[in-house]
């Protein structure tokens, strides 16, 4: 049996920092708000109609992977999205000293399934059988495309 | 021989890991995050979306929580009940649709807020009966009609609500009563003048009681 599911305001409390880094790394800080709204709204609308509430996590990531393919499709013209967040950082009080901007960069400029795997693996901590589910693929294809999009990324940045 | 010096994905991972991690503790990120989430809430409250909104409302027994549909107010709660414990009730019995949002409550805040300052003698708001039982309706209609400063006995709200299980079952039905106060089972007593029982403590029965001069105060001792 599975669980009951929580009041909507604290699965909105639990997964909102999580939900928030993907769509930040995914599609920049200037549309991750946007972003954010459509996935909690959509989440909110469908909330009642879910009966397994043992993934919320890995549910409301695949959300915002949708909302953040759309954002990318809705582009006129092919932006790196982490630029915006390494410009943002620049001019924050107080910058990561580990930042690796050249890495979040190369990540930006992946292909959008290799985008998507690197940051929720690495972002949102997701393992590769949720990572499967939220891009709608095999595991096996999720561990294909985080692989790709980690060889695409030593090419670019020497480790 | 000639990817010798190039390193593996792990390394790759690993630097990904660090870097992740350290975004993660960013407190400007979740500030961010909550106020996007604020946004969330205001804006599934403006678009009729949520279900139950609920927030706290100061009280001389201090925060109490309310909670209401679009119907009305659906469930009051004492300091002592867990919020966890009532919010997931909510969710099982009536909708998971449950926001944070203070603006919903604000007609039964005010309310009460003159109730407790002895300002109103009858609440106006509208009332969602969705957690109360059959029975239930019947005894909490008959006790919503005592009037400001009258009393029942639990044998005579037993009668009246046509009960053939007597006044024990009535008391059991005040006893769960999810709108104290604004259904006041306050009013409701023993026969021969014993205060009976009380969800919220017998003191606050006492006080609800004294406030609205159907008792005398106890003498201090």
């Amino acid at each position: 049996m599975s669980h009951a599911l929580p009041p909507f305001q604290r699965f909105l409390d639990s997964h909102r920092d999580a939900v928030w880094r993907f769509l930040v790394y995914s599609v920049g800080r200037t549309e991750a708000e946007d972003c954010f709204q459509e996935t909690f709204i959509a989440a909110l609308r469908a909330y009642p109609r879910l009966r397994e509430s043992s993934n919320l996590r890995a549910w409301v990531l695949t959300i915002a992977h949708r909302k953040a393919l759309d954002a990318h499709r809705g582009r006129t013209r092919r932006a790196v999205p982490v630029a915006d967040v390494v410009a943002v950082d620049a001019r924050a009080e107080h910058v990561t000293p580990a930042r690796d901007e050249a890495l979040w960069e190369a990540v930006g400029e992946l292909p959008s399934r290799q985008r998507s795997a690197v940051v929720l693996r690495y972002v949102a901590d997701l393992p590769h059988r949720d990572i499967a589910a939220a891009i709608g693929c095999s595991e096996e294809a999720a561990r294909r495309s985080l692989h790709e999009g980690l060889a695409k990324l030593r090419e670019v940045v020497p480790a | 021989m000639i990817n010798q010096r190039q390193p593996d994905t792990e390394a790759i991972a690993g630097v990904l890991r660090r870097e992740a991690s350290v975004e993660q503790g960013r407190a400007a990120d979740q500030h961010a995050a909550a106020e996007a989430a604020r946004r969330v809430v205001e804006r599934a409250s403006a678009e009729g979306l949520a279900d139950v909104s609920y927030t706290v409302a100061d009280s001389p027994f201090g925060a109490l929580l309310v909670a209401a549909t679009r119907r009305g107010l659906v469930r009051l709660a004492f300091p002592e009940e867990e919020p966890d414990t009532v919010l997931e009730r909510l969710a099982r019995r009536v909708s998971p649709r449950i926001v944070e949002a203070q603006a919903p409550l604000d007609p039964v805040r005010r309310e009460l807020e003159e109730y407790f300052a002895g300002r109103r003698r009858e609440f106006g708001v509208a009332l969602d009966w969705a957690l109360i039982g059959p029975f239930g309706r019947r005894v909490l209609t008959v006790t919503s009609e005592i009037p400001y400063g009258g009393v029942l006995s639990y044998a005579e709200v037993a009668a009246e609500a046509g009960s053939p299980r007597g006044s024990r079952a009535a008391g059991n039905a005040l006893g769960s009563n999810p709108i104290p106060i604004v259904i006041p089972c306050h009013r409701v007593l023993r026969s021969g003048g014993h205060l009976g029982g009380y969800g919220g403590g017998l003191h606050r029965k006492r006080w609800l009681l004294e406030l609205e001069g159907a008792l005398e105060p106890e003498p201090a001792a």
